[in-house]
């Protein structure tokens, strides 16, 4: 009896080992994946800036789409924005609804990325105010997002990320972006969205590239 | 079952810790590099795109 109960005990503990490590893993193991494929689409994205133009091809779902820098959140705050929303395409960094307004474009540029887990491309993005500057560079050019507020929203309200926010099918005059992750941290009960819109646009030489 | 173990290990007490030390760091790295890798994108809890859950391959159209 005393046997049963001692490796029972045993078990017990075990288990609660493993967990603790798979929270561990969650938090930080995860980031290492998501690191190296920034990497990755960081190489090819510069490279493909660099190559003479030959092909009016649209980005294809898992590739870099732009880059996106927060300066709030750091010097080194710099992520590739990955086209697609999976789960696939977001453990490579942020993503951007595909469908939405492209970097600049007249409509809503939507983009999801992890709060936590998976180098946590958005995990502060609640530390945004009003005015703070969101920059997104793509071949073309860079753009100067400003941060115009930021909502705390039901998983179910799609409604961000109409063309014009909360107005579906209002057709779109503005330029905007939107950026959405889960509200509370580690949880999947709400979502932050943080709303923005282009106030500058500068053409990229080809000396910047 | 960890004293049957520990018993059961070869050698002195030096070379039963050494062992089991190596043993428990194979765990862990099996653990870290194939189990947890397999088991997260079942577990996920962290969701950050809006309107549900993406499905685990394909991109939902918006």
């Amino acid at each position: 009896m005393r046997v049963a109960i001692r490796g029972l005990g045993e078990l017990c503990v075990t288990a609660g080992l493993v967990l603790i490590l798979f929270f561990a893993y969650e938090l930080w193991g995860t980031g290492a994946y998501t690191a190296q494929q920034q990497d990755r689409l960081d190489a090819a994205l510069r490279k493909s800036w660099t190559a003479p133009k030959v092909t009016t091809e649209k980005v294809s779902l898992g590739q870099g789409l732009a880059l996106i820098r927060i300066p709030r959140l750091g010097k080194k705050y710099h992520y590739v924005v990955i086209e697609g929303v999976s789960r696939a395409d977001l453990r490579k960094g942020p993503g951007h609804y595909p469908g939405t307004a492209l970097p600049g474009g007249v409509g809503n540029f939507v983009v999801s990325g992890h709060r936590t887990t998976y180098s946590a491309p958005f995990n502060r993005v609640g530390e945004l105010r009003s005015g703070d500057k969101i920059l997104i560079d793509t071949r073309e050019a860079q753009y100067t997002y400003e941060v115009t507020g930021l909502k705390i929203v039901k998983p179910t309200e799609v409604d961000v990320t109409a063309p014009v926010p909360f107005h579906p099918g209002r057709r779109a005059t503005e330029r905007l972006i939107t950026l959405t992750t889960c509200h509370p941290k580690y949880s999947a009960a709400r979502r932050l969205i943080v709303f923005g819109e282009l106030t500058e646009t500068r053409p990229r030489t080809a000396a910047d590239r | 079952m960890y004293l049957w173990i520990w018993r059961r290990l070869p050698g002195d007490a030096r070379t039963k810790a050494l062992v089991a030390a190596l043993a428990l760091a194979a765990a862990g790295l099996l653990l870290w590099y194939v189990v947890f890798p397999w088991l997260e994108p079942k577990t996920q809890f962290d969701h950050s795109v809006i309107g549900g859950d993406p499905s685990p391959t394909a991109t939902r159209g918006r």
